[in-house]
């Protein structure tokens, strides 16, 4: 685990990010939180970390899975917003959404996995310019989930830091099985990947591949 | 097409394979007209390398014509090129550093995964490499398509032949990067294992440089001859006790820097050879490191060690402990090849680097087996193949 030790600015980003995640998620989540919180000033030695939650040895999230990955793109903050704010660029680069379309103020992103398609049903909880978008599944999505990215400039004229979190109840029985081959049994490495492929989309204008022809 | 591919320990073989396209916009289509085999392949070859699958296209020293382009190539249909063995995006973090070979962006997403729990991060892409670099089909065929082809390859005004520069995509830049690693001052002495090619050009580069002294070991008779050609002093380990004979021969100081040219596979007799070697036939370490601790040993206090040579793995038995109490720097890497491209190509058009003396062996592709082959047993006259395709 790694702990981060730029201080005060990165703390205070962490605590919003998690307390907004956990407004959004409901009581599951924010009953996690607190109860970690509690424990870890309660325990006879260490000191509450300033790492992500998700980097927890422990889960402080309740039934949710949780997922996050941070990644630095060497572009301006405003233009990574931008692209990542229209939701139809995300079939880009992530590699499982198919598409996604509007139904109102609903976002429909669509799943392709085999045996048939997953349809996430969420809407957008907050918006900040150029700073974070998070959303949260509504009545009738497949999976109840929520997500959230932020984009925090990088020290040192870097770029930015993009960090990615999404939570979700763990479906059981076809959905389950469905949605753990999608995260490919362990979501960080589906996290991972996606937020590579921004990355990559994002500095070089195209995603990497070693194929040497097209579709096969 | 037809193509060098893997089948396994000491099996490749000449294959018909699918033609490369144009996938991405900045790629381009390369037809080969010259690659080599480099030692690095040789690993491959012997199996230490992680990652390989049968039926990879191996090779990343290569240069050819240009056949295709994709929207934003900045090449031209025709242009002749030399190609980078690293695969490098131009516009992430550490390419703008000159890190080429650390792009963030060069190695595939998925393939990624593979490297990051070995080494804690993912390298760069690289052609003709292991999985773990990408899995990008190599060189060692008639075309190859080339990612970032605005970034990566160089180049070549007519009238250069293909040997004068064909180096360029590894050899002679792993070289001058060794050599500049060693960061020489005047009444330097530079110690160099290995008189491969890498180490050869690592000679030539750090007197270049201004190197009092090189000193360079192998136990080949004529790759220590080509080394003594170039304006090295030698040692044949086979005869020698290396450490003692660097010490009289640098007034007891011992080498101001030393360059492992020799990698994973270094031959040795001492006991810490015999049972890396042992650990490595059984496949419970990946790297046999004696001439690496030799050089630690060697080099005097407050020394510079430099290492091209290639390791994959975990290394025991190593000199910490030297390492520490004689406050030593470290510099190693993969070669960052597009930093040193233009400048050497000047250097070589200018007369001041010649790289044809190391070319013992010329081939058509469709040899290539037998170029590994020897390149692997028969070291010391075969010092580089070339094939063409
Ligand atoms: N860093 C890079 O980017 C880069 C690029 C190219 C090659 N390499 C690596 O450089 C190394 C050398 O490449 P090469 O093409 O010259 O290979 P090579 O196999 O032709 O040469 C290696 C030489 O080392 C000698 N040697 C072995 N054990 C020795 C010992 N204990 N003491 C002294 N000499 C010893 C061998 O006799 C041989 O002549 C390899 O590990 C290769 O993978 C690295
Ligand atoms: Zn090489
Ligand atoms: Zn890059």
């Amino acid at each position: 685990m790694s702990y981060r030790d730029d201080g005060y600015s990165s703390r205070r980003g962490r605590q919003a990010l998690e307390a907004a995640l956990a407004i959004a998620a409901g009581a599951a989540i924010v009953g996690g939180i607190h109860a970690m919180a509690r424990q870890t000033q309660t325990a006879p030695r260490g000191i509450p970390g300033d790492a992500p939650g998700y980097t927890s040895r422990k889960s402080m999230y309740g039934d949710y899975a949780v997922t996050g990955r941070t990644i630095t793109i060497n572009r301006p903050r405003s233009e990574l917003y931008a692209y990542w704010r229209d939701f139809s660029n995300l079939p880009k680069f992530m590699e499982s959404v198919e598409k996604v379309e509007w139904e109102g103020d609903v976002s429909v992103w669509t799943i392709q996995a085999p045996g048939g398609d997953v349809r996430i049903r969420a809407h957008i909880t907050t918006e900040k310019q150029d700073e974070e978008i998070a959303w949260r599944s509504v009545q009738g999505s497949d999976i109840d989930t929520e997500g959230k990215v932020t984009f925090r400039d990088a020290p040192g004229g870097r770029g930015t830091e993009v960090e990615a979190i999404v939570a979700y109840i763990p479906p059981v029985g076809r959905l389950g099985a469905l949605v753990a081959k999608l995260f490919q049994k362990e979501p960080r490495v589906q996290g991972r990947r996606e937020l590579k492929r921004f990355k990559m989309l994002m500095e070089t204008g195209e995603v990497t591949t070693s194929h040497n022809r097209q579709a096969a | 097409m037809r193509a060098l591919t893997y089948h396994g320990k000491h099996d490749v073989r000449v294959d018909t394979v699918p033609d490369p396209e144009i996938i991405n916009p900045r790629d381009a289509v390369i037809e080969i007209t010259s690659t080599a085999i480099c030692g690095s392949d040789l690993h491959l070859y012997d199996g230490v390398i992680p990652g390989l699958l049968q039926g990879d296209i191996l090779g990343h020293e290569f240069m050819g014509r240009v056949v295709e382009t994709g929207r934003d190539s900045t090449l031209q249909k025709g242009q002749r090129v030399v190609v980078p063995f690293t695969i490098s995006c131009g516009k992430c973090f550490h390419c703008m550093k000159q890190q080429y070979s650390a792009c963030d962006n060069s190695n595939p997403a998925e393939k990624q995964d593979l490297t990051e729990p070995l080494y804690g991060h993912a390298m760069s892409g690289l052609f003709g490499y292991s999985h773990l670099t990408g899995g990008y089909p190599g060189g060692q065929a008639q075309y190859v398509r080339v990612p970032y082809s605005d970034v990566g390859p160089i180049v070549i005004p007519d009238g250069l032949e293909d040997e004068t520069v064909l180096f360029l995509s590894d050899i002679l830049p792993t070289g001058w990067m060794a050599a500049e690693n060693c960061d020489i001052e005047e009444g330097d002495t530079v110690a160099v294992w290995g008189c491969g090619p890498v180490g050869l050009f690592a000679i030539q580069s750090a007197l270049i440089m201004g190197a009092h002294k090189v000193i360079a070991i192998d136990h080949y008779p004529h790759r220590l001859e080509l080394a003594r050609g170039l304006g090295a002093e030698v040692i044949d380990y086979r005869h020698t006790h290396v450490l003692e004979a660097l010490m009289e021969m640098t007034g007891g100081i011992g080498p101001d820097a030393v360059i492992d040219a020799v990698g994973m596979e270094s031959h040795g007799l001492a006991p810490d050879a015999i049972s890396d070697k042992v650990k490595q036939v059984v496949g419970m370490g990946a790297d046999r490191g004696h001439a690496l601790r030799e050089a630690i040993m060697a080099v005097r206090k407050g020394g510079r060690i430099s290492m091209p040579g290639v390791y994959g793995g975990f290394i025991d038995k190593f000199p910490l402990g030297a390492f520490m109490e004689k406050g030593l720097q470290w510099r190693t890497g993969q070669t960052h090849v597009q930093k040193y491209s233009h400048d050497l190509l000047r250097r070589i058009e200018e007369g001041q680097i010649d790289t044809t003396f190391l070319i013992s062996h010329r081939l058509s592709l469709e040899d290539a087996p037998t170029g590994y082959a020897n390149f692997k047993d028969n070291q010391d006259e075969w010092t580089k193949v070339v094939l063409k395709p």
